[in-house]
């Protein structure tokens, strides 16, 4: 099964603390991320990211904590289908890793690791798509680098 | 943002080392059989016939009949679909780390004075 992986990058003017707070408070996070976050971060801990949409009903995003340690690394599995346990087969894990660059300064990596061509009875394909349709844009960056690196 | 119906299939397609390098090759080529392929490729020409398979059902290539053989072509539109489809997606984290960046800066702006 292939594996892929994406990295984005960022410097932030501000110390470490504060960036952890924007990137794990449920507060925080519905401002960058989505409309509503019901899930604390916790390791462990389950719940979901709701997404309002114009013309539709909101689309809602199941997410399990994987690792919390403060001010360094906050990682997450996402779009894996109601009403089973996140596994690296049947979700996308988001990495942010923090970095202090200096006393106000903070690199911010986040990595988006998925595997593909998961294989699920049909009866849960159907809440799959749906649940993994923010999860295209993973797709979109490989397609992305591929058609770059056909043209060179 | 919707995406494309046949997404799972187009990704399948796209995400196999030995697949996309048969599209390169038909980029290079414009037209090939299924046996001018597999010169170009370390595998066989069963596999690269279930490869091409792949490709024709997520719509990237289409094949012709010409006398005994399968001439295979790339489908310009749907790799435009693609190409379109990615452009508006591939930048969703980029956006995201933005406005982190913005908030966190605004936050710390906010206890500095």
């Amino acid at each position: 099964m292939t594996t892929y992986t994406i990295e984005r990058d960022i410097e932030i003017e501000a110390p470490v603390e504060v960036v952890w707070r924007t990137i794990t408070e449920p507060n925080q996070v519905r401002r960058w991320l989505c409309d509503s976050v019901a899930v604390e971060a916790q390791p462990g801990a389950s719940g979901t990211l709701t997404f309002d949409r114009d013309d539709e009903e909101a689309l809602v995003v199941n997410l399990t904590v994987v690792a919390v340690e403060p001010h360094h690394r906050y990682s997450f599995r996402w779009c894996y289908p109601s009403g089973v346990s996140a596994t690296p087969a049947n979700s996308v894990l988001v990495t942010f890793t923090l970095t202090s660059a200096g006393e106000e300064r903070t690199k911010l990596r986040v990595e988006e690791t998925s595997l593909e061509a998961v294989d699920w009875p049909d009866h849960e394909k159907d809440s799959y798509v749906e649940s993994h349709q923010d999860g295209w844009q993973t797709r979109g960056e490989i397609l992305r680098e591929l058609f770059a690196t056909e043209q060179t | 943002m919707p995406a494309p119906t046949s997404d799972d299939q187009l990704w399948e397609a796209i995400t196999d080392p030995t697949r996309r390098k048969l599209l390169d090759l038909l980029v290079t080529h414009g037209r090939a059989t299924a046996t001018m392929l597999t010169v170009d490729m370390p595998v066989s020409r069963q596999a690269i016939s279930k490869h091409l398979v792949v490709l024709q059902r997520a719509g990237l290539i289409e094949g012709h009949k010409e006398g005994r053989e399968v001439l295979y072509r790339l489908r310009e539109q749907r790799l435009a679909e693609a190409a379109e489809a990615l452009a508006e997606v591939a930048q969703r984290w980029d956006r995201r780390l933005d406005a982190i960046k913005r908030l966190a800066e605004e936050a710390h702006q906010a206890q500095v004075r």
